[in-house]
């Protein structure tokens, strides 16, 4: 028997109360783990995770000076936290346990052949034994979080994450680019299903916002640099010049009486003017006059040509001299809640909003609705009033396949008040898809229809206008009658879906955060993680996420509030061990590995490479990218990865064949175990290797492998848009393209080694695959040891080039 | 410069009128157009369903043609096609697209022809309207030498120059291709929305009603408008809107006939050209004494 | 009087026929009815081109019968404005094909006048015979 000075392991083979003993010879497995080097105790108990069985480990621990555990048993996913407890309560690292998962991946996928399921749990807990052999005894690490945030957009989703956070004692920054906060929702005139006036319930958040001692309000400002991670971003922020001391202003309007300039008000879709300086809106937040450069005579030309604002100013408040001002703080978590911006209708000619008078979009509605109410009408929409329904929405033709979500019951709104004002009104809805889902909606449709609002299920073809009367022509097919409608409206609304705001692309570039397809800002999660991003530590709020309405924004924006909170109330936070590191004395600085991480974690300081430990996430793909192997992952080594394989291949005999299946934590692995408590037979003749990522397996590992007698390599991982590492398929993808090559010109054929991508709902799809391997590779026949000798000859060469030869 | 031009069956009887005039409007720009030596008839649609190849050889074999052009020194390393009447240019422009984006389906339309050279993908349809597009309305203007003052026209574009998106020359929705000419020959421009209308196309050979309804539309919307004359660039469009007004009038007493032109005929027109080159024998509708009153013709400025 | 519609493997057979003839993925179909109210010629036919698209959808074989599938001009308006990026007259080609390549024509150029062949360019006839003949 060989002897491993190094280390003093103690093996515990649980019987799971039969779950395990009934197919597995425990007694067997106890003995063979025995005699493994190293191995100074091997036992078996009946329930390893109960009480006595944790105890059992502590006192060993104690009383034979053990520095290792395996434990045979359930799956790791299942009990693996339990057993690094029990080390750290013996006084050991928790990550020198190691668990051997012999109950859903051998007792019970191969409860049918417990003689070969037996020779399998053996296997496997070699396997284990060299793996936990070569465990690093690491810390627990933590890193400081403090309680500071940005949150970036001022609109509900912002002004509601400001103030959870605030209320709850963070300290926070709020940036808004327009010079008031308050986004869409300050603009639209009553709120479905509940027909609450907007402006009525979100002022009073606005004034919260600039009254909350915790909220540093910065209007008018834009981020323009964020450095760093969680518990340590650096924001670079700049205060656009507003020309007017917010300190000295008091909104009196007297400079706004004698400015000569008028220009289109945004804030009124350009339906009405204001001057050169001006106050946002009526209940703006903060309410001061600013001055837009762009119009503003003096600004534009010299600085003696007007000053009439100057002259009248009791407060002295206007400051031609105004400078834009860096701004630069630290914070622990970030916010995104940029919002979106409406389709711009001009895209879809047919409907004519360029060139058609009475053609406008559903805000343009929006604030004609408001300005009526208040007694200034714009104009008067007229009698018959038609809405188109998905503009720019569901519409191939504008590449925007997705529903806005918002346009059928905004719509709907809109109608009703148009109608509610004025009884004799004649509204029309064209649609495709009436979507009533929300609390209430569909009690709101029926109320529109009661109200006698007509819909009709056509999509509007074309838009034309009477050139005389300016009144518009729809054209649309009631589908529900096959006839064809070719009528005259006074009015027609479009209601203009929405798409992520273009101002959000340069925040999400300097974040790097992912996007989805339709083009919104993508979640980590759709189901559990719906406001967490691919970055630690950034959240997203509101429709920068997706089309959504104020509910759903609201819901969302506390929801990133909280998910913030359960970060930063920890004061410090654990972070994985899991992360890559560098064996400094094999690193020659020269930077192939820096872009092979795509969170941007490796950089090189002095002329040796350093990982950003808060910013890795531990995939492991970087390794493959080093040919002096400088690179390497904590819990996964390479070393630790060969001597698990070497052993887990060890007990195959003359005539047999073996495949590795190399397991993706998140996906593969888990269902591996659930295709085992479903107890779906598949064959011995393969073993699983856990990693976190399958890009952590690099073409040297994979040459190892079947040098070391692997007759085929699995890999398994998730797709790309559930994993926590979307961009390990691609990896996995060349590193196989690598090694195929390599076994093609040894004669071994390339389909040995074959990568798929899982849902973990896919059982059957594992269990085929897997047998699909091994039948492959038996029909192929044994590979003789010399071509597996030659395979890992001039590896460096054939991987890297002649120069890393 | 010189440039391959295909004409396509009508333009040598029917519209003899189209081509002469875009013969000498061309010269008068400093482009030749060569003509396509041994061309053939390009199946004037393009053939819709899935499987059905060999109707698209007629146009593939036409694109064999520029490769021999090039290779025969007719021009000079020049793969553009260029084109007149709409129709070819849909039917030859689709089927290019076709065998581009599936080399199959080449493959297979080249080993069909095992008699030709293999047509390598690398010409290009372009549309007699998109090479003036290149060389630039201000030239146009500048050889506008009987400036259409006061006239209005109605462009009229049709399908098959602006559809499907990927053969059109110009928005299929919004075009402004012939608007941006029309206005650089002086005229004013007319805009109605029936200028993308369908006129019926060969439903003219099944039920002329149909196709005269359609017309009636067409033509009573732009001259709703304002419009005095039509413009286009097609010879089933011409017949549809032009020849078909003697079914129009016996329908509709009151309509009043209203010329179509070639845009080609107005440029020679709006240049000048010796009035030759109009061809106005072949319109139905005879434009000269609308030309007349607006005095464009007969003052004996031909150049 | 309401017809009954039954569904049976006929009608499936009949949708994947003209899904194959025309290439479309004809189920895609929103019944939007941007085609139909894009159509020049609607106003001529029996059924719109939005059902049509719904008869071949539901592998309603009777479809061959109307008229719209020969009044379609192929102008494309419907291919540029379908929301779900179908092209419709593919679809009417594939249908006419059906009938067209059973030998069937639906025109007989030898019926025209005399003045009418003399009138039509031949471009409308070419194209009328690619369209309308086998
Ligand atoms: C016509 C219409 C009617 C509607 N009616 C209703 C209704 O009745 N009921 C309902 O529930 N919903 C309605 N909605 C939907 C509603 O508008 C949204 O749900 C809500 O406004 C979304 O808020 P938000 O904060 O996510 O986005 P936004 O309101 O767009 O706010 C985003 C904010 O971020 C700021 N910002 C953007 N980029 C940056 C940057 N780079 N830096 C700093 N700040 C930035 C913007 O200036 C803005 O203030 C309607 C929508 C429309 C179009
Ligand atoms: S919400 Fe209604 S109108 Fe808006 S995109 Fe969806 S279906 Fe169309
Ligand atoms: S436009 Fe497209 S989706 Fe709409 S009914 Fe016609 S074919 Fe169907």
């Amino acid at each position: 028997m060989k002897k491993d000075s190094r280390a003093r392991i103690g093996v515990y083979v649980c019987h799971c109360g039969g779950n395990i003993s009934e197919v597995v010879d425990v007694e067997e497995v106890v003995g063979f783990a025995g005699k493994q080097p190293g191995v100074i105790l091997s036992k078996n108990h009946t329930h390893m995770c109960s009480d006595i069985g944790q105890q059992l480990i502590i006192d060993d621990i104690e009383e034979h000076d053990l520095d290792k555990v395996v434990v045979a048993a359930c799956s790791p996913q299942f009990q693996g936290e339990t057993f690094m407890r029990v080390l750290e309560t013996a006084g050991l690292s928790p990550y020198v346990v190691q668990m051997a998962n012999i109950r859903e991946q051998c007792a019970w996928p191969h409860f049918d052949t417990p003689e070969l399921a037996t020779k399998k749990a053996k296997e496997l807990v070699n396997a284990a034994i060299a793996k936990v052999r070569f465990s690093e005894p690491l810390e627990k690490k933590t890193m400081p979080i403090g309680k500071r945030v940005l949150v970036i957009g001022g609109g509900i989703a912002g002004i509601q994450a400001s103030l959870d956070l605030g209320d709850a004692g963070f300290e926070i920054y709020l940036v808004e680019k327009e010079p008031s906060i308050g986004g869409h929702m300050a603009q639209l005139s009553r709120t479905f299903p509940t027909e609450d006036c907007s402006a009525c319930i979100l002022s009073p958040k606005m004034a919260d916002v600039q009254s909350n001692p915790n909220i540093n309000l910065l209007t008018y400002s834009e981020v323009e640099n964020v450095e760093g991670y969680l518990g340590n971003f650096k924001v670079k922020v700049t205060k656009k010049p507003r020309y007017v001391d917010m300190d000295k202003c008091v909104a009196c309007g007297d400079c706004e009486e004698v400015c000569p300039v008028d220009i289109p008000d945004e804030f009124e879709e350009g339906l009405t003017t204001h001057t050169a300086i001006y106050t946002p809106f009526g209940f703006a937040v903060p309410h001061r006059n600013l001055i837009d450069p762009e119009a503003c005579i003096n600004l534009q030309r010299d600085i003696n040509s007007c000053g009439n604002c100057i002259e009248v100013c009791k407060e002295d408040a206007i400051n031609f001299n105004d400078k834009p001002e860096e701004i630069e703080f630290t914070v622990d978590t970030i916010i995104v809640a940029t919002g979106y911006d409406i389709f711009n209708p001009s895209e879809k000619k047919v409907y004519g909003y360029d060139k058609f008078k009475n053609v406008i979009t559903a805000l343009e509605m929006e604030r004609m609705i408001v300005k009526a109410a208040e007694g200034n009408p714009i104009r008067d929409p007229g009698k018959r009033i038609g809405f188109i329904q998905c503009v720019g929405s569901r519409d191939e033709q504008v590449g925007r396949e997705y529903c806005s979500r918002v346009c059928c019951m905004y719509a709907t709104k809109l109608a009703s008040l148009l109608k509610h004002s004025k009884p004799e009104r004649d509204i029309y809805v064209f649609y495709t898809d009436l979507r009533a889902f929300g609390k209430g909606f569909e009690e709101y449709y029926k109320r529109a229809q009661n109200m006698g609002v007509k819909f009709i299920r056509g999509r509007v073809a074309e838009v034309m206008e009477d050139s005389g009367s300016n009144k518009v022509i729809l054209k649309a097919e009631d589908t529900l009658t096959r006839q064809i409608i070719e009528a005259e409206f006074d009015t027609v609304v479009l209601s203009v879906g929405m798409g992520l705001s273009k101002s959000t692309d340069k925040i999400a570039e300097m974040l790097r955060l992912a996007k989805s397809e339709d083009g919104f800002l993508k979640e980590a999660h759709p189901k559990f993680k719906p406001v967490d991003t691919n970055r630690e530590g950034i959240f997203l709020a509101g429709t920068v996420q997706g089309p959504k309405d104020i509910p759903d924004t609201v819901a969302q924006a506390s929801a990133a509030a909280s998910r913030a909170v359960r970060l930063m109330n920890q004061r410090e936070y654990p972070i994985e061990p899991i992360v890559a590191f560098v064996h400094e004395e094999q690193c020659d600085g020269c930077e192939l590995c820096i872009d092979s991480c795509p969170l941007n974690a490796i950089s090189i300081s002095a002329e040796v490479a350093e990982v950003n430990e808060a910013l890795c996430r531990g995939c492991g793909s970087c390794v493959a990218s080093c040919p002096r192997d400088a690179l390497d992952l904590h819990m996964y080594t390479n070393k630790q990865l060969l001597e698990e394989i070497k052993n887990a291949l060890e007990g195959k005999e003359e005539g047999e064949t073996r495949i590795l299946v190399v397991a993706d934590d998140t996906c593969t692995y888990r269902l591996a175990d659930s295709v085992g408590t479903a107890k779906l037979s598949y064959t011995t003749d393969s073993i699983i290797i856990r990693v976190p990522s399958g890009s952590r397996i690099t073409p040297k590992l994979m040459l190892a492998a079947f040098k070391l007698g692997a007759d085929g390599i699995f890999i398994g991982e998730c797709e790309d848009r559930t994993s926590p590492f979307p961009h390990s398929g691609q990896v996995i993808r060349e590193n196989i393209t690598k090694v195929r090559e390599i076994l093609k010109e040894e004669g071994i054929k390339p389909e040995r080694l074959r990568f798929v991508q899982f849902v973990t709902i896919m059982l059957k799809g594992f269990v085929d695959n897997v047998n699909g391997l091994v039948n492959y590779a038996r029909e192929a026949g044994a590979i003789s040891p010399e071509k597996r000798e030659k395979l890992v000859e001039n590896v460096n060469k054939r991987l890297f080039g002649e120069e890393y030869d | 410069m010189k440039v391959s031009y295909y004409p396509g069956c009508t333009l040598k009887t029917k519209a003899r009128n189209f081509e002469t005039s875009a013969l000498a409007v061309a010269e008068k720009l400093g482009i030749e157009l060569i003509e396509l030596s041994r061309w053939n008839c390009c199946g004037t649609v393009f053939s819709l369903t899935d499987d059905d190849l060999i109707h698209h050889v007629a146009p593939i074999r036409n694109l064999i043609r520029v490769q021999e052009m090039n290779k025969n020194g007719l021009v000079e390393n020049d793969h553009r096609l260029v084109t007149l009447c709409s129709m070819c240019y849909n039917t030859l422009k689709r089927a290019n697209i076709r065998v581009k984006e599936k080399p199959d389906d080449l493959k297979k339309i080249n080993d069909f022809m095992y008699l030709e050279e293999d047509y390598k993908g690398n010409v290009e349809v372009i549309h007699f309207l998109e090479l003036i597009k290149d060389i630039g309305f201000e030239k146009i203007k500048e050889n506008v030498t009987n400036p259409f003052k006061g006239l209005k026209i109605a462009p009229y574009y049709g399908c098959m120059l602006l559809r499907p998106k990927e053969v059109g020359i110009d928005d299929p929705e919004e075009p402004v291709i012939q608007e941006e000419l029309i206005f650089a020959l002086g005229a004013e421009v007319i805009d109605n929305p029936y200028k993308k209308v369908c006129c019926g196309s060969y439903q003219t050979i099944r039920d002329k009603q149909v196709v005269s309804n359609l017309a009636y539309d067409i033509l009573t919307h732009a001259q709703n408008a304002g419009a005095e004359a039509i413009s286009l660039s097609c010879p089933l469009c011409a017949f549809n809107l032009d020849s078909r007004q003697k079914e129009i009038k016996e329908k509709h007493s009151d309509f009043t006939r209203i010329p179509v032109f070639y845009f080609t005929q107005l440029m020679a027109i709006g240049f000048g050209l010796n009035e030759d080159y109009y061809g106005f024998d072949l319109n139905y509708v005879n434009p000269e004494p609308l030309l007349k009153e607006k005095n464009l013709i007969g003052r004996n400025n031909a150049k | 009087m309401i017809k009954k519609l039954k569904l049976s493997d006929k009608n499936v057979d009949f949708l994947k026929k003209i899904e194959e003839l025309s290439g479309e993925v004809i189920t895609r179909c929103d019944q939007c009815g941007i085609c139909s109210a894009s159509c020049p010629m609607v106003s001529e036919m029996d059924i719109t081109p939005s059902q049509l698209m719904r008869m071949v959808q539901l592998g309603e074989s009777e479809v061959m019968e109307s008229k719209a599938m020969w009044l379609c001009a192929s102008c494309f308006t419907c291919t540029v404005r379908c929301p779900r990026g179908l092209d419709l007259s593919k679809v009417a080609e594939a249908l006419r094909q059906v009938e067209l390549r059973q030998a069937i024509d639906h025109i007989d150029v030898k019926k025209l006048s005399k003045d009418e062949m003399k009138r039509l360019p031949q471009i409308a006839l070419i194209s009328g015979m690619r369209k309308f003949t086998g």
